[in-house]
């Protein structure tokens, strides 16, 4: 059975936390005069308020968490949080729409980077901070989510590996207990984000530009404080700072936290996943950029290597920072770049997607089972580096995929049935389930989500939020058997 | 001499099989009283039931006054722990474990006397599957066995009509390969071992021992024979403990199947092996054998744990058209049967892996002993110490030398020169030289050749 109450209790608190961090934009606010402090006022106000109440009206209830009711906490929390996030941008921005402004949040929580704002540069600075900030807390929670939540309920990528195999446990549980591992994750994310703030200040940026962009672009969200994206600075430097930071986002935390421990880099080549990860984004980049050239997009071919590789795995690693609308592009380019989005990040990284773990499991099986038609009496294990996957994880991918091939599809259908053209609606969807950001046609990088009717909004934030959770972190708590005892 | 053996399993009695036949006090431990029972029957020792690892078992056994324990039961850690209570608590000389897993033998430290007090550690199934990969490598030869650290090479390879030696006196290799040394050591045609002088003539047929460098065996053995395709197909039968370890030795150069009638056992095959296949069935299963291609496979491998299992399958895989097949027979009665009839080479592991043990218990510096035509013949390796006084070789050319009949110097090592063991050489200390015995009775004799003189010490 799941206890609401003691579920309500900690989300109090978790809601008064969150609403701490409008701090933040309210200090550079002030110091900047930028006009918008009162919003966080009555927003922090609110969030306190809501937070504390609910808290001191559930206190009696307080107990620990079971894995079940930890999915509901998980659930309520991407829920909620967006809501109170919404509130600085719904009150200070007088034309946004309740609708748009829980959508601006959700994007900016989940790291998805879909924006309904245009004329960014004009907005206040604090806003922008907000935005980005929303960004960088959310990557947060996405690692902690992957490492210490998500392990726990049985579901997310890594999980995969379960203790039925010893080795890549030793990567997975890197300490004994999984709150010093999330620390670990942590002091890593900030030391990254602060190593990208400082390249890109040192590249060029203003100060406050960098910040934003740094937080950006770890939490692979891709909320920018110009309309022009990175294409504002048209600046070759800040796009290899950006492709080099956007790369250590997409990695697995995982790994990263090994290398930090060993000293060596030796284990990025021995993680098959970043292995392939590196390999499919090197090719892309490479024929994106030689189908520009022969089309004759760009005239020179390293104008093409440069765009290719910048918005390729911009949207790849399911960033979607822009330098160039490439949605004029021929149209196998930006269609690709939607299909790798879909699996190219690796498990236990900030980006979005199946999961490059899952992509492999898949080709392998396919692989096992063309071999099984030849040698109908053999043993095929599946392969990841040295490491075995247990059928049991093989078939719990195949679910997972089939969860998620039904997803887009359920969406894209509602999204064509509320009246928009297929390639806008399967873009907007793909881009938003994915956690990338900017779709094709009517809400190409160029444009923004604006245009879109509330209905689709709508489906947009569930379909943003399904991706983050997981597809089944989200889905369970719809099912009858999650309220049974 | 006194031994003490722990452990009746196959390598413990075969062990011990071997060693009551050179005249030693032998006791041998063991959990099961049927199997000692079975032992004692069939062999003139001792038996003590209890665990070897147990000091009052291993009291009980003699092993205060034992000049050697060997401890060969299932158990590694068994092996180690008894090794570690003879030296530390009963002062065994030496100690000899057979020690299966790699962990244990790529640590020195392991092994060494601050640790384990482990003098040898010998691992059958790891010389079993040198035995056959090196078979397989040679695909003409029916034994390739190695001496002096690899430098020299004893083959044994059955001539063939049509070979350009066959029909000629051996006196002819040298017109032949001028470049290449090489001796025959000896020949048996049919059973009958045939001491070779330079006008006897190799007929077809003839099972030929010849040492070489072991860089030039391929150049003699095109002398004797056809040569044969080189391999790329192997195909295992059986994925137990020498199946596995075959399969990890061969996959990286060859295409390699496994065929394993347990379904957990397959698991970890297919988990531990990279690159060959895995199949679950039983390896008398034709329509498996069938759909498998057994007919493509250069050579079929039968290592199940059962001898009429591997003969089964490896029978129907010859019908079924594999090229060659090396069939692992424990019965000894087996081998003679079948050897050279529809099996191409029948191998008896405990024959394979006792050399390595005799050479513990020879008498004289013996560095490596290999049995042959199942334990009908020897070949061993020596080093010759001592002084002229003290020791009868040295200062000796070989056609000097006295050797006993029924035994013929095959080669001598010096250093890192491997010379054929021509008449005009002259044996100096240190020589490593390469015995070829037709005649087991002589062995003593042989020995006492290396054993250094009372005048020495």
């Amino acid at each position: 059975m799941v206890r609401v109450g003691a579920v309500l209790n900690l989300l109090g608190a978790v809601i008064a936390l969150f609403g701490l961090t409008m701090i933040v934009p309210l200090v550079v606010s002030f110091w900047l005069e930028d006009g918008a402090t009162h919003a966080y006022d009555e927003a922090l106000v609110l969030a306190l308020g809501s937070g504390a109440a609910l808290w001191f009206a559930t206190r009696r209830r307080k107990a620990e968490l079971t894995p079940r009711d930890g999915i509901l906490m998980v659930l309520l929390t991407w829920l909620s949080l967006p809501l109170i996030a919404s509130l600085p941008l719904y009150i200070h921005i007088a034309e946004l729409s309740f609708t748009d402004a829980f959508f601006e949040a959700t994007s900016g929580l989940t790291a998805t980077g879909a924006t309904v704002l245009s004329g960014l540069d004009e907005l206040p600075p604090s806003i922008n901070l907000w935005r980005a900030l929303l960004h960088w807390i959310g990557g947060l929670g996405i690692i902690v989510l992957a490492v210490a939540i998500l392990p726990v309920l049985g579901v997310g990528g890594r999980q995969i590996f379960r203790a039925e195999t010893p080795g890549p446990l030793k990567e997975t549980r890197l300490t004994p207990r999984v709150t010093e591992t999330a620390k670990g994750f942590w002091i890593i994310y900030v030391f990254f984000t602060a190593l990208a703030a400082m390249a890109y200040y040192l590249a060029g940026m203003s100060g406050f530009d960098a910040v934003v962009h740094a937080f950006s672009t770890l939490a692979l969200g891709g909320f920018s404080s110009h309309d022009a994206s990175l294409g504002y600075f048209n600046s070759p430097a800040i796009e290899i700072i950006a492709i080099v930071f956007m790369l250590v986002a997409a990695l697995s935390y995982a790994t990263h936290f090994v290398a930090w421990r060993s000293r060596s880099l030796r284990c990025y080549l021995r993680d098959a996943e970043a292995r392939a990860f590196i390999t499919v984004l090197a090719v892309s980049v490479l024929g994106v950029a030689t189908v520009l050239w022969w089309n004759g997009v760009y005239a020179e071919f390293a104008t093409a290597l440069r765009h290719a590789a910048f918005n390729v795995a911009s949207v790849a690693t399911t960033l979607g920072f822009s330098t160039v609308d490439y949605a004029q592009w021929p149209i196998f380019a930006p269609l690709w770049m939607l299909f790798l989005c879909a699996f190219a990040t690796c498990s236990g990284s900030t980006g979005g997607g199946i999961k490059m773990m899952r992509a492999l499991v898949m080709v392998k099986q396919m692989m096992r089972e063309t071999k099984l038609l030849l040698h109908p009496h053999a043993r095929v294990p599946i392969r990841l580096g040295r490491d075995i996957v247990p059928n049991q994880a093989v078939f719990a991918v195949l679910a997972f995929m089939t969860i998620y091939g039904a997803s887009i599809a359920i969406l894209v259908l509602a999204m064509t049935l509320s009246g928009l053209d297929l390639l806008t609606a399967l873009s907007a969807t793909v881009a938003s389930i994915n956690n990338t950001g900017p779709g094709l046609a009517r809400v190409g990088p160029a444009t923004t989500y604006a245009v879109l009717t509330d209905l689709q909004t709508w489906l947009l934030t569930i379909a943003m939020l399904l991706g983050r959770l997981e597809l089944l972190t989200f889905l369970v708590v719809f099912t009858p058997g999650f309220w049974r005892q | 001499m006194k031994i003490v053996i722990l452990g009746a399993g196959q390598v413990g009695s075969s062990v011990a099989e071997a060693l009551v036949s050179e005249q030693n006090d032998i006791t041998v431990v063991d959990l099961d009283p049927e199997r000692l029972r079975a032992l004692q029957d069939r062999l003139d020792l001792r038996t003590v039931t209890g665990s070897a690892a147990h000091p009052s078992v291993l009291a009980s056994a003699g092993i205060e006054d034992a000049d050697m324990m060997i401890a060969v039961t299932q158990s590694d850690e068994t092996n180690l722990v008894a090794c570690k209570l003879a030296h530390q608590l009963f002062n065994v000389p030496t100690r000899i474990a057979r020690v299966r897993a790699t962990e244990y033998l790529m640590n020195d430290m392991v092994l060494g006397k601050d640790a384990f007090s482990v003098d040898l550690a010998i691992c059958p199934e790891q010389v079993l599957t040198d035995y056959i990969v090196r078979l397989i490598e040679f695909p003409e030869a029916l034994q390739v066995l190695e001496f002096a650290e690899g430098k020299v090479s004893l083959v044994a390879v059955r001539s063939f009509q049509g070979g350009p030696l066959v029909g000629h006196p051996l006196k002819d290799i040298k017109k032949h390969m001028p470049a290449v040394d090489t001796r025959v050591a000896a020949i048996f045609r049919g059973d009958r071992p045939i001491f070779p002088e330079g006008d006897t003539v190799i007929e077809a047929n003839d099972e030929v021992f010849f040492l070489a460098a072991t860089q030039n065996i391929r150049q003699v053995m095109r002398e004797l024979r056809r040569m044969d395709k080189p391999v790329k197909r192997v195909m295992i039968a059986g994925g137990g403990n020498i199946g596995l370890r075959l399969a990890r030795a061969l996959e990286r150069d060859y295409s390699v199947k496994v065929i394993e009638h347990n379904k957990v056992r397959c698991e970890l095959l297919a988990d531990t092996l990279t690159s060959a296949l895995v199949l679950y069935g039983d390896v008398t299963d034709e329509s498996l054998l069938e759909i498998e291609h057994v007919d493509e496979m250069d050579t079929y491998i039968a290592v199940t744990n059962d001898d009429e299992n591997n003969i089964m399958s490896s029978l129907l895989a010859k019908r079924l058209g594999a090229r060659r097949v090396v069939t692992l027979i424990n019965r000894r009665a087996y081998v003679d049967l079948l050897q050279s009839g529809q099996i191409d080479i029948a191998i008896s592991p405990a024959q394979a892996t006792i050399g390595q043990l005799l050479a513990h218990v020879r008498h004289g510096d013996v560095t490596r002993v290999h049995s042959l035509r199942r334990g009908a013949a020897e070949a061993l390796e020596a080093v010759v110490h001592g002084d002229a006084k003290s020791c009868d070789l040295i200062g000796r050319r070989i056609g000097e030398i006295l050797l006993p009949k029924g035994s013929a110097i095959g080669a001598v090592v010096r250093g890192d020169e491997v010379m054929m063991g021509h008449h005009d050489i002259e044996v100096r200390p240190g020589d490593r030289i390469i015995i070829f015995v037709a005649d087991k009775k002589v062995l003593p004799k042989v020995e006492k050749l290396f054993q250094v003189g009372v005048g020495f010490f």
